[in-house]
């Protein structure tokens, strides 16, 4: 079963997925829509992300209105997946990755933010995504690790090709996803 | 999995003969039951590794294999290099050189039960576990490069441990052709503050208790007494490793091979061995694995100083140190031949019989020993390597007991408090930073680690010598 979490953090299933997040940046199908769209107007735009079952890894899901907010909302699970805990947005990171496709950026950009947040010693709570070709920058807000009021259940190693793909469904929605060990 | 789809050739061997773009047979080697409750991608994965180019004998698969990424976990496949053989970042895995220590401490557990909550929290303490947790190791950058070349013996010259525990290590601590230069700047960042530390997910310190002795005349070898403590280290090359393999992953997917050719699955990005990247992951790899040599050497020797202060008469000595997350230049005897093969270990343990030129006099009699993690509640395996390995998969055996549940059914099943109260009824204290975190390594959430290593007996890839029990468990 897949879980869907809306921006607010609210568990639901994927049929009743709640619109949230902070949909940014650009759809490549649609260049006029660059600007970060207000919090009221994502509330319909269906974003959200899921963690999905593997073996002995997790997948994380991330859909959104744009391939930009398909991205961060991917980012968002794998904060998930360390913590229960709400992430404070006290420091802003920005970072840059590229790669020659787009399936591959999602394994990049997972990357960069699962390096961030082993370097800095931060989890992430909001992310901002920028993609223009095969080139991606964003900017990250959350909080140095707290290991007691966090409680991290498990260390992201990083993020793999398998079954890693960005595309838009039939919902009209993108989805990026890919398996991240952990 | 359905055991149709393979062919039996024995009570523990399945084989699925090539087809399609395979270029080998897979070998699955597992009874009935455990082939049962694997997963069909298993099969899949393995057909999959058996289509990459140079692939020498079969795409093996030990008794605990399960669903992994590119490769299965628990898979083994070796690449001739002047058969246009392969390396693949996604073959080794993330963990580069995740591994397994098993130190004697020739305590009676009745001198430890006594002391085992004291035990539990000092350990705690002396060993950062868990996300966050930072090591008080800083490692500047000459340091770093010398890290990277020496492995544990790099640790055991700073003052890490003794110098009698090489000899106890895989490689005797320091695997040679590291090439520090292809280490990027930000994985050398990741390892900053990290060395010395547990890790997280399935990475573990263990106080155990040798429970049951199998094979007494290995047991005595290998200094395995009855009702003795040995601790035991499931870690490996940390946020270093994580980043090397990262880089190398994308790298290779997107430039590893020549245009044109066709994988089955992206993430068996792989380049030819004898190819410049090849031969820089090969170089950045074995600095991983020295990486993890020498935060294993460091665990171990903040776990001897713990016992020291608590049991001041106690000498905790290696038993030994192996990896299980590696691709290794080796020879084998193929078709009579001896070939120099690389050799991707990805969740199995290189696994050497009696006699094998590579192993420490003190194992040359009996076997490699073989360190198999179990879970939390049902303890760990001492086996040892045997001569038939080598025929079978390359000298090689399982690695643990393989999860039959994924974390995310884990953690809807069970309460990480309720398994801890529950352990801790059973005499086995556990410490975390995360309830949720011992919920997804819940003992239920693994296969029965006595019957993939009765598996792993009944194939011919090693023996069992001893049972061991847990007493405490610092999990990540």
């Amino acid at each position: 079963m897949i879980e869907i979490k809306d921006q607010a953090g609210t568990v639901s299933e994927r049929k009743a997925m709640k619109a949230g997040g902070e949909p940014m940046g650009t759809d490549d199908r649609d260049p006029g829509a660059g600007a970060t769209r207000p919090t009221a107007a994502a509330a319909s735009s269906g974003a959200g992300f899921a963690l999905f079952p593997h073996d002995a890894d997790l997948g994380v899901h991330g859909q959104g209105p744009t391939v930009e907010v398909a991205f961060a909302e991917a980012a968002r699970a794998i904060t998930a997946a360390v913590t229960d805990a709400p992430v404070a947005e006290t420091d802003r990171v920005t970072l840059d990755c590229a790669a020659p496709d787009r399936d591959l950026l999602l394994v990049a950009w997972l990357n960069a933010v699962i390096a961030e947040m082993a370097v800095r010693g931060m989890l992430f709570g909001r992310f901002r995504v920028r993609i223009e070709g095969t080139q991606l920058s964003a900017e990250l807000w959350g909080e140095p690790i707290d290991p007691l009021r966090h409680a991290p259940a498990c260390e992201p190693k990083g993020a793999t090709c398998a079954m890693a793909e960005v595309r838009r469904e039939a919902d009209g929605l993108w989805h990026a996803r890919c398996i991240v060990d952990v | 999995m359905d055991s149709n789809r393979l062919s039996r050739i024995d009570d523990t061997t399945w084989r699925l003969e090539p087809s399609g773009a395979m270029r080998a047979p897979v070998v699955i080697y597992a009874d009935e039951p455990l082939l049962r409750g694997m997963d069909d991608k298993v099969l899949e994965q393995a057909s999959n590794v058996a289509t990459l180019p140079g692939i020498v004998g079969a795409a093996y698969a030990m008794p605990d294999a399960h669903w992994g990424y590119g490769f299965p976990i628990g898979g083994v496949a070796a690449f001739d290099p002047t058969l246009g053989g392969v390396v693949s970042a996604g073959g080794v895995g993330f963990d580069i050189s995740c591994g397994v220590r098993t130190m004697l401490t020739g305590l009676p557990a009745s001198a430890v039960e006594p002391h085992k909550a004291t035990l539990a929290e000092r350990l705690f303490a002396a060993v950062p576990a868990g996300m966050g947790r930072q090591g008080d190791i800083a490692v500047e950058p000459a340091a770093m490069d010398a890290m990277l070349e020496g492995g544990a013996q790099w640790a055991v010259a700073q003052g890490w441990g003794e110098a009698e525990d090489l000899a106890r290590i895989e490689e005797q601590g320091r695997m040679r052709g590291a090439d520090p230069e292809q280490v990027s700047e930000r994985a050398r960042l990741r390892m900053r503050r990290e060395l010395g530390t547990l890790g997280s997910g399935n990475h573990y310190l263990e106080v155990q208790v040798v429970a049951e002795i199998l094979a007494p005349e290995i047991a005595a070898a290998y200094g395995l007494r009855r009702d003795e403590v040995v601790v035991t280290i499931h870690s490996g090359s940390r946020g270093l490793g994580h980043q090397v393999a990262s880089e190398f992953l994308l790298e290779m997917a997107a430039h590893g091979m020549p245009e044109g050719t066709q994988l089955p699955d992206r993430e068996l990005a792989c380049a030819p061995i004898a190819s410049p990247l090849g031969q820089r992951y090969l170089g950045a790899m074995r600095a991983a694995i020295n990486c993890a040599f020498a935060n294993r050497q460091i665990l171990g020797h903040r776990a001897r100083l713990v016992f020291g202060e608590l049991f001041p008469a106690a000498r905790l000595s290696l038993l030994f140190d192996v990896s299980h997350n590696t691709c290794k230049e080796e020879t084998h005897t193929i078709e009579g031949e001896p070939r120099r093969l690389f050799v991707h270990r990805k969740g199995a343990t290189r696994a050497l019989g009696p006699g094998h030129p590579d192993l420490p006099e003190a194992f040359r009699q009996v076997g490699q020993p073989v360190l198999i993690g179990g879970s939390m509640g049902t303890g760990s395996w001492v086996l040892a390597g045997l001569a038939t390995s080598e025929a079978r998969a390359l000298s090689s055996a399982c690695h643990g007991a393989g999860r039959a549940l994924s974390r995310h059914a884990a953690l809807k099943r069970w309460s990480g408090r309720k398994i801890q109260d529950e352990l801790a009824a059973e005499g086995i204290l556990v410490k975390s930073p995360s309830t949720r975190g011992i919920a997804e390594e819940a003992p239920g959430a693994y296969k029965d680690v006595g019957a993939v290593v009765l598996a792993t007996e009944r194939a011919g890839l090693a023996r069992r010598v001893a049972r061991l029990r847990p007493m405490v468990c610092i999990k990540g």
